[in-house]
């Protein structure tokens, strides 16, 4: 089996446009989320989210590229070319031929889905662009990363509700550690942030109207968030070989399913994940020194995944650190793992544990070391990251250093 | 008035519950009917669609908010509050 690392991060979100911006906004535990700007907000109960700012899509794209890539592509491509360009990979003959991409996404072009159905049936039109097909499906942001760097390899797309980037970045490490891919590109990405997008969640009655406040006692519901996080996971010989800059180790994965409930979460599903990635990884459960929680901020979650640490880690859950970087970036749905893989390398590289914001009051049944309020320093050697999807679908990813 | 409203919602909720109208007595609360928290805001949902209401309910927090959900007759009594608010606000 070959060992595998990452040599390469991008990203875009409401905490920055690169992943350096995201991270010194985790560290000074900035609010991305705020008012929503979209069309017909004044419709929505719900109108806050993490949404990304003053993004200019005729700054990084020409026309011809709009009209194919919706929001969700157009992000992955932003994270794709950050990530790849840090890694100094250039992809051609046998590398091409055996690199290539896996990302999550829960919704795909769900603006270009929301903006058509707006044609047809709002404005009564009978025509709609002819590229809404490859503009909305869900393997659109993988297949233009895949044509930009020219990556050959195996390249899908995953969609498991919010657990699609870690799902995504688990089966990119495997297809690294089989030795299948020297090199492979993985992350997630969502734009889900329009009105139907919004509305849809709405009807569920889980989201917050004014923050989302992950472990806190008068926390009232998740808020959504958009964006992309994209890695380099590369066979660590491969990048020995050839000087790379390792910003980290992938050292375990696992996937688990709850098969009970499609809404409700099952702290016996997300325990043996989270057992699974520690066994994966060959570690003993006391070296995990953070985690980087699902933490959506529902009254369900955070109790369920509480107790879920409790039980795996016994009198060393007291010891560790479990904070929810979604109290300033939001909930990325389908992206949002591939987000939080920022904080988790960015413990174990810069010894900063980003906060829980918007922590106001503590909850018995969340009584762990949430990181409240203000980033730490502290010196970690192995951590984790959870995700735990509607439909009972968990998967959790463990990082170490190198 | 009031017993149109009492009535639609005690269909709403036997027709969730998969009961008869007769089996959901005023006293019955949401846990003796077998409604689940999925089934509840399904429920709200309906009765939202059925009298054109907006009801002010959290899953996270189902006792914040002014809507009692503690049994049939507090549910009743709560939506017929929003009907009437409802119409104040038309004639107003």
């Amino acid at each position: 089996m070959k060992r595998v690392v990452i040599t390469g991060q991008g990203s875009i979100n409401a905490l920055g446009m690169s992943a350096a911006e995201t991270c010194a906004s985790m560290r000074e535990g900035r609010l991305g989320i705020g008012e929503l700007e979209i069309r017909d907000v004044e419709r929505l109960a719900i109108r806050i989210g993490g949404q990304v700012r003053d993004f200019n899509a005729e700054k990084h794209f020409n026309r011809q590229q709009i009209a194919l890539y919706d929001r969700f592509t157009q992000f992955a491509l932003l994270a794709a070319d950050e990530a790849i360009s840090q890694s100094g990979l250039e992809f051609h003959g046998e590398l091409a031929a055996r690199a290539g991409v896996v990302l999550g996404t829960a919704g795909g072009g769900v603006n270009t889905w929301d903006e058509n159905y707006r044609t047809v049936y709002e404005d009564g039109k009978n025509r709609v662009h002819p590229f809404v097909v490859p503009k909305l499906m869900n393997n659109a942001a993988a297949s233009h990363v895949s044509m930009t760097h020219n990556l050959k390899g195996p390249s899908f797309t995953v969609a498991t509700a919010c657990a699609s980037s870690n799902h995504a970045m688990g089966q990119a490490f495997q297809l690294v550690r089989s030795g299948g891919c020297p090199v492979m590109v993985t992350g997630g990405t969502e734009a889900m942030l329009c009105f139907g997008g919004i509305k849809a969640w709405e009807g569920l009655r889980v989201m917050s109207r004014d923050a989302c406040r992950p472990f806190s006692a008068n926390r009232n519901g998740m808020v959504q968030g958009e964006g992309a996080a994209v890695f380099v996971f590369e066979d660590y010989d491969h990048a020995r070989a050839r000087g790379a800059d390792i910003l980290a180790e992938v050292v375990g994965f696992a996937m688990t399913s709850d098969a009970s409930d499609i809404v409700m979460p099952s702290k016996q599903g997300a325990a043996r994940a989270m057992k699974g990635a520690l066994a994966d990884a060959g570690a003993g459960l006391d070296r995990v020194g953070y985690i980087n929680a699902h933490g959506t901020g529902t009254a369900a979650n955070d109790k369920t995944e509480c107790a879920a640490v409790a039980e795996v880690f016994g009198a060393h859950a007291d010891r560790l650190m479990i904070s929810s970087t979604k109290s300033m970036h939001g909930h990325l749905i389908g992206g949002t793992g591939a987000v939080e893989l920022l904080a988790c390398i960015m413990a174990l590289r810069e010894g900063v544990i980003a906060p829980t914001i918007g922590y106001e009051e503590p909850d018995p049944e969340c009584a762990l070391d949430v990181v409240p309020n203000e980033a730490r320093e502290a010196k970690v050697d192995l951590v984790m990251s959870n995700a735990f999807a509607f439909g009972g679908l968990n998967a959790v990813l463990a990082l170490g250093t190198v | 008035m009031s017993v149109p409203v009492a009535e639609k919602v005690r269909e709403i909720i036997a027709e969730q519950a998969v009961l008869d109208v007769a089996d959901v007595k005023p006293e019955s609360t949401l846990e003796d009917l077998g409604i689940d928290s999925l089934g509840l805001v399904e429920s709200i949902f309906a009765i939202e669609e059925a009298f054109d209401i907006q009801v002010p309910f959290n899953a996270n927090d189902p006792e914040a908010g002014d809507f009692d959900i503690s049994n049939v007759a507090a549910i009743i009594g709560a939506v017929e509050g929003l009907v009437a608010e409802r119409d104040g606000a038309a004639v107003s």
